[in-house]
């Protein structure tokens, strides 16, 4: 199978995150959306990782994963203090450092 | 005969094609949907999928890992997330920000055709295939491992201690227990006394400064009935900076306003 | 008659080595009366007027020196020191004693101390008498270091000393604001003609590496017959500026505003007199280029007539005088420019001029003090019983001046109108023409004021001036009866090796009669009719009278040349000064605040970037990444 199908998936599936994580307010929704940016880019090692015939590429894949796992835990930590504090969600809140 | 029954496709590109448009669907739904938990299934299917392209891909580990840590553990943890912070919370779709909407869609196309180009373009040769790499070591997780714990140990022993940190770090960011039990006004108010029998410590308020006829400063003292100062009517901060003021000289007027009268009451009784 | 070369100099011996001194003391004398200030105000009008007798004194002395000498050794070159030594240019600071300079010094000092003396008793009551005699001193100094010098750019520095003293005096009466006008429109004039000056100095040193007589005279015929004739122009455009010749004769007029010494030293005997100065000492020049020559006999001509016009028209007696000066200057220049044949009469009418203008421009000084101040001579009016020296003086300049023969005018004039209509004979008969109007303007001046029937004003009461001041006028009377019996044999054979001049002939005291002596004389005898028929017989209205007569009109109006001056340069030099102010404001004004203005505007539009939402913030990251991602691949690194 042309490996260029999966990278023009992996851009769709990217592109899809960009523009989850600029429109909601939700800040889950956001979170969200960068978990599906980072799965994209998992696809993209992956395949390429298929592409040279070495396993390099799995291994990155496994690491993103990991990461994106510690970083999911921080940073709903975060959001449920917020959460605490404010009793709202929403990113647009927080815009008291405008001009 | 049997060749004609053969597919002439493989079972990649069927998972692929399957795959594909219900990920790209999921994608939207979960960028698309109001409620949070509506986006947040979305996103667990999308993961899903993708396991299965990765299967497809002979990518077996990191196909059991995609679904047992990211969909099972990370979707769950949002899903739990989204429990605690609003589940029934409808988010407006209306847009404050002039012209975001059309950037963000402008910016994200523009992206998407910065990875197309570059990194589709940067394919020369078809794929080669990890089929060897995967029997090198006698199997995928085998040939997994001895790259993890061979040429990238440095960077598994990094990763093992972010997930430690991590891990840390949200508990001591969300933990929110009581160490004691919360005081209520019973228990507040005898402690008070109990301070006051055994420390001496006053129950109530402090007494406040004094009032003269011509000063009301709070550097003035109270006096007692007795016509001492009393200690605490003036603030200690306020003793060691500028000092109490002098309750004679504050008086003086008073007094002799007083004595002006008398004379003049004295003179009066006279004349009657 | 023979053509003689110009005379070489010889170094200074006997005297001549002080000849400095001359310049020195009223040098001295003008710094010391502005330094001391109100410490000299009772003795400084006394040391002035010490400090030009002591020049003429040294002057007569150099004289004496002079005429003794052989022809050949009458130019003595007294070098003081250098100023300027630059490259190959080197300006050196020293005096040409000569048979012209030294002329010119004793006019100036002789002259000047008279009307020194005569200022003691003019400016008596005025608070600012001694300001006053340190400028009449500064004067003297600078016209000394014009006419002694030895080169055009030390000759510079005495002629911009004179403008400056010039405008001093003009404007002495500050607080009138019409006296402060005046001076500044004469420094602003004579502005031109110093350019005219400067860059004649300036082709003299490009061309000849040094500014010296010696070196333009030997230089001058080496030169192309293009910057020949530039040079002679370029001095032409100074000399007009400092004589008041057309086209730069507006401030003669205005420059009345002064004291009346100030009018009688500066602008009648001396200062206007410097414009001839340059022209004949610049004959190296002039006599390479005929159409130079012409030129500047045209606009002498053409002044002379000018001046004359304005004269009959003018009720202001002291500015009946300056339209008389100009024309007489104007008779000079002619003569100049006519050439070597007439350069002894220019110089020759140049003094006997200063000797009857002063004396009647300080006869003038004395009827205004004795009418209160007032010039308008419609109130004069038979003042010839009155004041019996001031009118028995001016009456003798009056006969000088119209060319009675045997009066110092006469030989002057007649021998320019003569030599003039031999070579040009149209200019020689427009001078004639003029010498028929300057008669009948001066009979006018003469009836308006001593002999018609009193026209005074109120309380009025017309008396002889103190003896301070009648006695310089009968001392200026005198030379202005005889001078031209006396200088006429004289003064041809002189001057004449100094300005290679020809020696004219048959030079004696007697008058020289020809055909054009008689026809001048005819037709001022007929001026003098005629002007005893307009204003002898009638009597003078005391108000002026309406004229449809457009010549009077126009010499009323000093044939509109103030109007020209505005028109042609006022005005489009004031919009043009508009234009730039509008440039200057709108375009620099207007860059530099218009970039002020567009940074507060850039400034202000790029921090609504900041508008705290973080998806803002995230929208720029991304495009920020793919703007890298770009450069990257454009450049080839990934």
């Amino acid at each position: 199978m042309n490996p260029n199908y999966y990278v023009i998936l992996a851009g769709v599936l990217f592109a899809i995150g960009i523009v989850g994580f600029l429109v909601r307010k939700n800040a889950l929704v956001l979170f969200m959306s960068v978990e599906l940016m980072l799965n994209a880019c998992n696809l993209l090692l992956v395949s390429f990782s298929r592409v040279h015939g070495n396993l390099d590429g799995q291994v990155a894949s496994f690491f993103v994963m990991v990461v994106a796992a510690a970083e999911v835990v921080v940073g709903l930590s975060i959001i449920v203090m917020i959460y605490r504090a404010r009793h709202s969600a929403s990113v647009d809140n927080e815009n008291l450092l405008r001009y | 005969m049997t060749a004609l029954l053969v597919p002439l496709v493989t079972g990649e590109a069927v998972a692929y094609w399957i795959c594909a448009p219900i990920m790209v669907l999921a994608a939207l739904g979960m960028v698309l949907f109001r409620k949070a938990v509506y986006s947040a299934l979305s996103l667990a299917l999308v993961m899903v999928n993708l396991a299965i392209i990765y299967a497809s891909q002979d990518a077996p580990f990191l196909f059991v890992v995609q679904i047992i840590v990211y969909t099972g553990a990370v979707m769950m943890l949002f899903l739990f997330v989204v429990m605690l912070v609003g589940v029934d919370t409808r988010e407006s779709l209306v847009e404050k920000i002039k012209g975001h909407t059309v950037a963000s869609v402008l910016a994200a196309v523009g992206a998407f055709i910065l990875l197309a180009a570059t990194v589709g373009g940067s394919l020369v040769t078809g794929a080669v295939g990890v089929g060897a790499a995967n029997t090198t070591y006698g199997g995928n997780v085998q040939g997994l491992a001895a790259l993890l714990f061979g040429k990238y140990v440095f960077a598994f022993e990094a990763t093992a201690a972010l997930l430690i940190t991590a891990a840390v770090g949200a508990m001591v960011l969300a933990h929110g227990e009581r160490l004691a039990p919360k005081l209520d006004q019973k228990a507040r108010a005898r402690m008070r006394i109990e301070d006051y029998v055994t420390k001496g410590i006053h129950p109530g308020p402090r007494p406040s400064s004094g009032v003269y006829a011509r000063h009301n400063s709070i550097t003035a003292p109270a006096l007692l009935p007795d016509g001492t100062v009393a200690q605490d009517s003036v603030s200690s901060v306020l003793v060691q900076r500028s000092g109490m003021a002098d309750p004679e000289s504050l008086g003086a007027p008073t007094k002799k306003a007083f004595a002006a009268l008398e004379t003049a009451q004295g003179a009066d009784e006279e004349e009657l | 008659m023979t053509l003689l070369e110009g005379l070489t100099p010889v170094a200074p011996t006997g005297l001549f080595p002080l000849a400095w001194l001359m310049i020195a003391i009223p040098l001295v004398s003008a710094g010391l009366l502005l330094v001391l200030g109100k410490v000299a105000n009772s003795f400084g009008h006394y040391v002035a007027t010490l400090a030009p007798i002591a020049s003429f004194v040294v002057a007569v002395a150099l004289f004496a020196d002079l005429l003794g000498r052989p022809e050949a050794q009458r130019a003595v070159s007294v070098p003081l020191y250098t100023w300027i030594k630059t490259g190959s240019w080197t300006i050196d600071v020293g005096l040409l004693i000569d048979p012209l300079s030294i002329l010119f010094a004793l006019l100036v000092t002789g002259v000047g101390s008279l009307i020194h003396v005569y200022s003691i008793g003019y400016m008596a009551h005025d608070p600012g008498r001694r300001r006053f005699f340190a400028y009449l001193n500064l004067f003297i100094a600078a016209m000394l270091v014009l006419v002694l010098s030895n080169n055009y750019a030390v000759l510079f520095v005495g002629w911009e000393g004179v403008g400056l003293a010039s405008y001093l005096l003009i404007s002495f009466w500050q607080h009138k604001p019409t006296a402060a006008t005046a001076g500044k429109k004469a420094f602003v004039v004579n502005r031109v003609g110093d350019l005219g000056m400067t860059m004649a100095i300036f082709t003299m040193l490009a061309m000849f590496g040094s500014s010296s007589f010696e070196a333009v005279n030997a230089g001058a015929s080496k030169m192309s017959p293009f910057w020949v004739t530039l040079l002679g122009l370029l001095l032409l455009l100074g000399a007009c500026g400092k004589s008041a010749q057309v086209p730069l004769q507006s401030w003669l007029l205005d420059a009345m505003e002064g004291p009346t010494p100030v009018s009688a030293l500066i602008h009648a005997a001396t200062m206007v007199t410097a414009g001839v100065y340059l022209v004949v000492r610049s004959h190296a020049v002039y006599a390479e280029t005929s159409a130079a020559a012409l030129a500047v006999a045209i606009v002498g001509t053409v002044t002379l007539l000018a001046g004359a016009w304005i004269g009959t028209s003018k009720d202001d007696i002291k500015k009946v005088l300056a339209g008389s000066t100009m024309s007489q200057i104007g008779y000079m220049m002619l003569a100049a420019g006519i050439g070597p044949v007439a350069y002894p009469f220019a110089i020759f009418h140049l003094l006997t001029h200063g000797f009857f203008k002063a004396n009647m421009f300080l006869g003038a000084g004395s009827v205004m003090h004795g009418m209160n101040d007032d010039v308008n001579m419609r109130h004069y009016g038979g003042l010839s019983k009155v004041m019996p020296i001031t009118y028995y003086t001016f009456l003798m300049g009056y006969l000088a001046i119209i060319g009675t023969p045997f009066f110092s005018g006469f030989y002057s004039k007649d021998s320019i109108i003569e030599s003039a209509y031999e070579q040009q004979p149209v200019l020689g008969a427009l001078a004639l023409i003029a010498a028929g109007i300057t008669a009948f303007y001066m009979t006018r001046l003469m009836f308006m004021t001593f002999w018609s029937r009193k026209r005074w004003q109120e309380g009025v009461h017309p008396h002889e001036s103190p003896a301070v001041m009648w006695v310089p006028l009968v001392l200026l009377a005198i030379p202005s009866v005889v001078a031209g019996m006396v200088m006429n044999a004289w003064i041809g054979s002189w001057l004449a090796p100094a300005v290679n001049g020809e020696v004219p002939p048959n030079a004696t005291w007697l008058p020289h009669i020809t055909v054009i002596g008689v026809i001048t004389l005819a037709v001022v005898i007929l001026g003098v009719v005629v002007a005893w028929l307009v204003f002898g017989r009638t009597s003078i209205p005391e108000s002026v009278p309406y004229t449809r007569n457009v010549f009077t009109i126009a010499g009323r109006h000093d044939l509109y040349g103030d109007a020209f001056n505005e028109a042609v340069f006022m005005r489009p030099g004031e919009a043009l000064t508009r234009g730039i102010v509008a440039v200057d404001t709108g375009v620099v004004d207007g860059a530099v605040r218009g970039s002020g203005a567009l940074t507060v505007g850039l400034g202000g539009g790029l921090r609504k970037l900041q508008n705290g939402y973080v998806r803002s913030y995230g929208l720029t990251m991304v495009v920020g990444v793919i703007v890298v991602g770009l450069a990257l691949v454009i450049g080839r690194l990934v």
